[in-house]
């Protein structure tokens, strides 16, 4: 594996490039080189590992029972990836993907725009792989944005990267294995967490418990078990939870919550909400890959076929960004995306992919067993999606309450991107990723029609922020210097 | 009729939801004609919905200053038209001369336009251009302002034109498409993917699409389908108050009152009319960048947050196609506005529904016409 | 807010915020390094004033936005923190800053 560091070093064009470094993009990248493929992995991060495999080259949680057996897998991606050919590009953004100009001779061939360190560049690349992995679903609660409120994700990177723990009276809320596994991980480390508040809905038990045979038989039900026995040690859980808010002026100083026909209030210095993880479409959707309403997990899933292309050529999508399946699946996806792209390269025969394929499928096929019941069992309350509180914010960048949203709906608005011009919901820096799902729903909800008939965001590049500087100083490619000079 | 047309027969029938179809039907029904507006996407969801919003006199080629000027008088009072402010704001609009050359060109300008009658550009010096403009770089010389010209949202614009003409009885049918239009006895017969219906009087305001429309009726037109790109940053400390346009170079450039600043100035990406979709032409959008780097250092470290391009129809003489049919009674064509239609929309549906009421307009547009390609 | 494990080891880090100096340990990213020095919050919103933390650490929310070494808008979830680093918190919408170089050498 190659390092680098700066736009200048890039190629003009590479055959295989991979945006991030989480298990499906690291085995992507390596099953690309492996196949000869010049291969191209940018992430965002400073080190390999994603999400789930945070900080696995550089954690100081040295004791390796702090974050579990299961983390510590990762390490055997980073191995592979490493002693492979593929080129790394650690913090580097993607802020463009599209087709490049006309006139080459790949129909697939994309322009993608990067940025390293304040200098950014347009490269190209005959085929492209989004391993943008997934994001937590956005928990929309009175309070949400104190400081002092974060997600459960956002909490297990700091301890994972920089060996911090949330300090004071901690509180975690939500819904779903991770949540149970994040807090079993804080505690491990040595985090005091006085109450779990559980809002998985009770009634969503008795639709799970027809999917359970699968769970039975699946390596979820072992590492549920021990979550959830562990949990209860030492630990208040308050089950049924059907209402939250976070209080306080300039940073959190109590949560309010009701389970039952119980309110209660108790005083809390951190609060981590976590109700599950969504697909990070948001490059999809920019690049403009068809997208479908998935109704199990409520939330856009790219459309893919078997070898993870979406509906624009040379444009595949592998891993939790293709739809939820966890990190395991995720490296398996990630090496059947590349055998497609290798084979649409000529690289490989149809057949040849097939066999490699082959196996991995089998495996895919096992790793996924059970997925179905934890999807129903956490599919969240829709209190929890849809807030009913008026002064709730749902966009957190513009400030935008539910409220207003329900009253610019009953102006005639039907669908988020007429909301957009309107409220500017969606229209921060953070580009509607943390309101998006939210948006849908509640316009649906106001609406009485389902999420597919209002459509979401129509997401517009750049994908993360550029400034004007680095466009400006953007090096003329090839192509455009030669258009000068004719 | 019963079908997704409606009720009863319309007296016009106004094919394309932008600013401009919207207007017409807003002012035929003002003046009491039933109107059917048909869409194929919904109102504003091509460069109607997503331009610059500038509304502007300034810097117009003369054939369009009548128009111009009739639809600023509407501009201002845009509230007592469509109940909507249309987030319209007049701080004025400056042309900026880059060089001593070009500051010449413009006092020519200035002088020719008070010789026609016209007073609404003003020559400015360093000065007051500084004043007007205070992050400009100190290397202009000066530049040209119209002080009453300004801004507005644009798809909010839209939308209010839309609904007030609702209010008034117009019929909006949105998503169907036109697939053909024949003369029957005196009146139109327009075919949809919906169903077809009859009125005595068509207007053509398909935008980018107009010239199939044209081309059904004999009358083909060289129109060009464009997508002007624009960009925005993130809120940034508010440092201007007009739009600021360029000549020689190209540029567009408005900080609206959240802070956020919009770029633009017409670069063009690639439209893919019968995909309804645009691609983003990056190397251009630099060359933009460089520009308003050049002129404001200050936005330097400004961040872009989104980039897009709106799907347009231009003329090879930049100018629009409105007016009568040459050939056919009935048919009118509004359209190929070519990146500068805007502003145009409230007085040109006004000038629109009078020539289609009373067959006449005191308002000059001669040189518009549509027989200065078939002709 | 949050607090360190003991015995981690590792080197430590001299950087500012807001001019007043602060420790992290190498390999912290900006955001981390705020939070781990008891900072409530690292901006206020250009919106209504409102205080905000970082919220993800993964890049995705945009709540972290610092200055960093004289150019804003900075993610500081993604960004690894420095020797000499000068990090500053933003109030509302933040003035651009003209000192802001062309090639980005700052960064």
């Amino acid at each position: 594996m190659k390092t680098i560091k700066d736009v200048a070093s890039l190629s003009e064009c590479y055959d295989l490039l991979i945006i991030g470094a989480g298990p499906a993009g690291m085995v992507a990248a390596a099953t690309g080189a492996e196949q000869g493929l010049s291969t191209l992995l940018i992430d965002e991060n400073p080190a390999p590992g994603g999400q789930i495999y945070r900080g696995i080259t550089t954690t100081p949680v040295a004791a390796k029972e702090t974050l579990g057996a299961d983390y510590w897998r990762g390490t055997d991606l980073v191995h592979a990836l490493t002693a492979s050919d593929a080129v790394y590009a650690p913090e580097t953004t993607v802020w463009s993907v599209g087709p490049a100009a006309e006139g080459t001779s790949d129909p697939g061939r994309m322009e993608v725009g990067v940025s390293v360190g304040g200098a950014a560049r347009l490269i190209q690349a005959r085929q492209v792989i989004a391993a943008t992995g997934a994001l937590e679903r956005p928990f929309p609660i009175p309070g949400w944005t104190l400081p002092g409120v974060m997600t459960a994700g956002g909490a297990q990177i700091a301890l994972k990267t920089s060996g911090l723990v949330p300090d004071g009276r901690v509180v975690v809320a939500g819904s779903g294995p991770l949540l149970y596994l994040l807090t079993a991980q804080l505690r491990a480390a040595g985090a005091t967490i006085s109450v779990m508040l559980d809002t998985t809905p009770l009634e969503n038990w008795g639709r799970a418990i027809r999917h359970a045979s699968d769970f039975l038989r699946s390596p979820y039900l072992g590492k549920g078990l021990k979550l959830l026995l562990g949990a209860e040690r030492g630990m208040r859980i308050v089950r049924g939870v059907t209402a939250i808010s976070a209080n306080g002026d300039s940073q959190v100083k109590s949560v309010r919550f009701r389970h039952g026909s119980k309110e209660e209030e108790l005083p809390c210095d951190v609060l981590l909400l976590h109700q599950g993880v969504v697909p990070n479409i948001n490059l999809a959707n920019a690049v403009g890959c068809a997208l479908d309403w998935d109704e199990d997990q409520l939330t856009w899933v790219p459309q893919t076929d078997d070898w993870y292309e979406t509906s624009v050529k040379g444009f595949a999508i592998a891993g939790d960004g293709a739809g939820i399946g966890g990190a395991e699946s995720a490296a398996l996806r990630g090496r059947i995306a590349a055998l497609g792209a290798g084979h649409r390269l000529g690289r490989l025969s149809a057949n040849d992919r097939d066999q490699r394929a082959a196996p991995v499928r089998a495996e895919l096929m096992r790793a996924s067993r059970g997925r179905r019941f934890l999807d129903v069992l956490y599919r969240p309350a829709k209190a929890f999606r849809i807030p009913k509180a008026d002064d709730t914010i749902v966009c957190r960048c513009e400030e935008v309450t539910a409220g207003k949203l329900r009253e610019t709906v009953a102006l005639g608005v039907t669908g988020p991107n007429q909301m957009k011009s309107f409220l500017r919901c969606g229209m921060g820096p953070c580009q509607g990723r943390l309101c998006g799902l939210t948006v849908t729903e509640l316009i649906a909800d106001a609406r009485g029609v389902p999420p597919t008939e209002v459509g979401g965001y129509r997401l517009r590049p750049p994908i993360k922020p550029i400034t004007l500087g680095e466009l400006a100083a953007l090096p003329k490619t090839p192509a455009a210097i030669k258009a000068v000079e004719r | 009729m019963s079908s997704v047309f409606g009720g009863g027969a319309p007296d016009v029938i106004v094919i394309g939801a932008g600013i401009h179809g919207c207007s017409t039907a807003l002012h035929c029904a003002k003046r009491g004609l039933k109107v059917v507006v048909i869409e194929k996407d919904h109102a504003g969801r091509h460069s109607s919905g997503v331009n610059a919003g500038g509304v502007r006199q300034l810097a117009r080629h003369v054939a369009e200053i009548p128009l111009s000027a009739y639809s600023m008088e509407l501009w201002h009072r845009i509230e007592d038209l469509v109940d909507d402010d249309c987030g319209f704001t007049s701080d004025g609009q400056v042309l900026v001369a880059e060089d001593e050359a070009e500051y010449d060109s413009f006092r020519a300008r200035v002088a020719e336009l008070n010789s026609l009658g016209f007073s609404h550009e003003e020559l400015i010096d360093a000065r007051e251009l500084r004043r007007l403009v205070p992050a400009v770089a100190e290397s202009c010389p000066g530049g040209i302002v119209s002080r009453r010209d300004g801004a507005a949202l644009p798809f909010k614009t839209t939308q209010a034109f839309r609904r007030k003409a609702e209010i008034l009885g117009v019929r909006f049918c949105e998503g169907v498409r036109v697939t053909g239009i024949q003369a029957e006895g005196s009146s139109w017969m327009v075919s949809t993917d919906a169903g077809a219906i009859r009125a005595a009087n068509v207007v053509n305001a398909a935008g980018a699409w107009a010239d199939r429309t044209a081309a059904d009726l004999g009358e083909p037109v060289p129109l060009e389908v464009i997508a002007p790109m624009l960009m925005i940053t993130a809120r940034v400390e508010h440092f201007i108050k007009p739009v600021v346009i360029l000549r020689s170079r190209k540029l567009s450039f408005k900080q609206f009152s959240n802070g956020t600043v919009l770029i633009g100035g017409g670069y063009l990406g690639r439209a893919l009319r019968d995909q309804n979709i645009t691609v983003l032409d990056w190397a251009k959008l630099a060359e933009n960048a460089k520009t308003v780097w050049d002129l404001f250092p200050i936005m330097r470290g400004a961040a872009i947050v989104r980039a897009w391009a709106g799907i347009e129809g231009r003329m090879p003489d930049d100018l629009p196609v409105f007016g009568k049919s040459r050939i056919h009674k009935g048919i009118f064509h509004q359209f190929g506005f070519s990146a500068h239609g805007f502003q145009l929309g409230p007085g040109a549906g006004a000038v629109m529904a009078e020539l289609i009421a009373t067959g006449n307009t005191n308002t000059p547009i001669n040189g518009l016409g549509i027989e200065r390609f078939t002709a | 807010m949050f607090r360190r494990l003991p015995d981690l080891g590792g080197e430590t880090v001299n950087f500012t915020i807001d001019g007043r100096p602060a420790t992290a340990r190498l390999g912290d990213t900006v955001a981390a390094a705020l939070l781990a020095s008891g900072m409530e919050s690292c901006r206020t919103t250009p919106v209504s004033g409102a205080p905000r933390a970082p919220y993800c650490m993964m890049g995705v929310c945009f709540e972290c936005l610092v200055t960093i070494n004289g150019i804003g808008n900075r993610q500081g979830c993604l960004i690894p923190v420095a020797e000499g680093m000068a990090v500053e918190t933003q109030k509302g919408a933040r003035a651009i800053a003209s000192e802001y170089s062309a090639k980005g050498d700052a960064a």
